[in-house]
């Protein structure tokens, strides 16, 4: 049972990641690479703020905030610069490297007995007094509960319906009077303030930040959207921006048990990077694996 | 309404391929007036287009529309008071949205797109009636996916975004170029329909000589960056295919 929680609970924290992801990959149609650097970035800072007494909340606020700087730059490199998004992606996350570790002023910085969200939380509840697994697994529910709404919500103002219309069809928004470039660095704002975020509550719930712990980071949040994509025709729901939204989150649910299986199954935890690329790598191509066998 | 005013654009200055499209073009359209622009390729049809809209900028010269001088402004700026449809269906409209939320973002098209609800209910009775005017069965398909509508049914709606807010000016980039015969008819009845409903400003590039004469009260030929004839009022009636073949000719 403990072991399901914390799977579960798992999921729920890299889910923050994969909304971020969702939000560039899938709603803007931009493969942004600076999540794997913002991640990092989020933890660094979070890591950094914590260790000099900053209460975690305010330090997972900051974390988020740094972020969405990340994805302004990778805005401007992409719509002020005309660099294609995968290489102004790649640009600001190496950059973010070296400053990450600027931030740190080493590559890992450990936050053991320090002040966090979750012992905040194992504190202030009795039920959940020194029960570290199920406080993860209600913050992480209560963060992407709230997260679901919001990112629903936004996404039907005019505002996030012009940012997915940008994504579709930028000529369009363009033809309608629609400012792309904006909308453009709004969603990558966004969408790193919540890896940055993601970062912030994965270096509090491993209890260190680690310059590499973005490495591969977008290819798992890619891993839960499109695993999360095979719920899509099971849900019924026609509210369709909510129903992807909660798909990610049984996505990347989904991916965490899978990991585990595969762990217990005897895989080599530094297999577990090829085993997920392999992953994503068929489920992205199976759409156009069915086109083929329809053509013969 | 629309003034264009010694207009040079060149492509690929100071290369093997330079082109010179426009040497010195002038050309006035007045308020209400829907021109039809003929020409064979490589005349500046398109370029023209794309300078009044601004997605290109003249090397030399001024456009003024309705008074107002927008040589330098942005494209998006200026599709506040620019509608256009292109020739190719999919350009037009957000595949994956539904009909009703492109729509609702064509309705928002001269203000800032803001942090209220992008579809609302109250537009729904509006779209629904501008939709039956169509007689395409539209009315029905709000809340289906664009990228589900037929070519003809794609650009019919795409006319509508350009036009729900007035235009200044409507530019119709061969917007039924790519539509079967059936379609094109349809389409052009709704483009003169709502253009002279409405009596908007209309620029319509066609290939079609039958419905170039047809349709429009004034009817520019451009040849090689020239605007090589220009026809209006009664002059324009009387014309017939037969004496524009032999425009083309020259």
């Amino acid at each position: 049972m403990q072991i399901l929680i914390s799977t579960f609970s798992q999921g729920l924290i890299w889910t923050i990641l994969a909304f971020g992801v969702f939000i560039t990959f899938r709603i803007l149609n931009f493969a942004d690479m600076t999540s794997e650097g913002s991640l990092t970035l989020g933890g660094s800072i979070c890591a950094v703020l914590i260790t000099n007494g900053v209460n975690p909340i305010i330090s997972l606020i900051i974390s988020g905030i740094a972020a969405s700087i990340a994805g302004l730059v990778t805005g401007i490199l992409h719509t002020k610069l005309k660099i294609q998004p995968i290489l102004s992606g790649i640009l600001t996350m190496i950059a973010l490297y070296s400053i990450n570790i600027r931030i740190m002023g080493k590559a890992n910085l450990s936050l053991l007995g320090k002040n966090t969200v979750f012992s905040i939380l194992e504190n202030s509840i009795s039920l959940l007094r020194d029960n570290f697994t199920l406080s993860a697994f209600i913050l992480g529910l209560i963060i992407c509960s709230l997260l679901i709404l919001t990112l629903n919500l936004f996404f039907k103002t005019q505002l996030g319906l012009a940012i997915r219309a940008t994504g579709d069809n930028e000529q369009m928004m363009r033809s309608q009077g629609g400012n792309t470039d904006f909308k453009k660095i709004f969603a990558l704002m966004v969408s790193n303030s919540l890896c940055g975020i993601a970062g912030a509550l994965i270096a509090q719930s491993q209890g260190y930040s680690d310059v590499n712990m973005g490495t591969g980071a977008i290819v798992i949040a890619l891993a839960s959207i499109v695993i999360g994509e095979a719920f899509l025709k099971l849900i019924k729901l026609k509210n369709k921006i909510l129903k992807s939204l909660i798909c990610v989150v049984l996505g990347s649910i989904c991916y965490r048990m899978i990991i585990f299986l595969v762990l217990n199954l005897g895989m080599n935890p530094s297999d577990l990077k090829l085993f997920t690329a392999f992953v994503t790598a068929i489920l992205l191509g199976i759409p156009h694996i069915n086109k083929l066998k329809l053509k013969s | 309404m629309l003034k264009l005013n010694n207009i040079y654009k060149k492509f690929n200055t100071n290369s093997v391929d330079e082109k010179l499209i426009f040497e010195n073009l002038n050309l006035h359209i007045k308020k209400g007036e829907f021109v039809t622009i003929v020409g064979g390729n490589g005349a500046g049809k398109s370029t023209l287009m794309n300078l009044i809209s601004g997605s290109i900028f003249p090397d030399k010269g001024e456009i003024f529309i309705d008074g107002q001088n927008v040589t330098n402004l942005q494209e998006n700026k200026r599709a506040k008071f620019i509608g256009r449809v292109f020739q190719d269906p999919l350009k037009g409209s957000a595949p994956n949205l539904t009909v009703e939320e492109n729509l609702s973002l064509a309705l928002l098209r001269d203000k800032k797109r803001g942090l209220s609800f992008g579809v609302h209910r109250n537009n729904r009775e509006l779209l629904i009636n501008e939709l039956k005017n169509f007689n395409l069965g539209l009315e029905n398909r709000l809340d289906a996916k664009m990228g589900l509508l037929s070519g003809g049914q794609r650009q019919a709606v795409t006319l509508l975004m350009a036009t729900i807010v007035k235009p200044k000016i409507l530019l119709l980039d061969e917007h039924t170029a790519a539509l079967d015969p059936n379609s094109t008819k349809k389409v052009l009845e709704l483009t003169d329909k709502i253009t002279s409903n409405e009596h908007i400003t209309t620029l319509m590039i066609t290939h079609d000589l039958d419905n170039a004469i047809k349709f429009g009260n004034r009817l520019i030929m451009l040849n090689n960056g020239k605007i090589q004839f220009d026809i209006f009022g009664s002059d324009k009636k009387c014309l017939l295919n037969r004496n524009l073949s032999d425009m083309f000719k020259i």
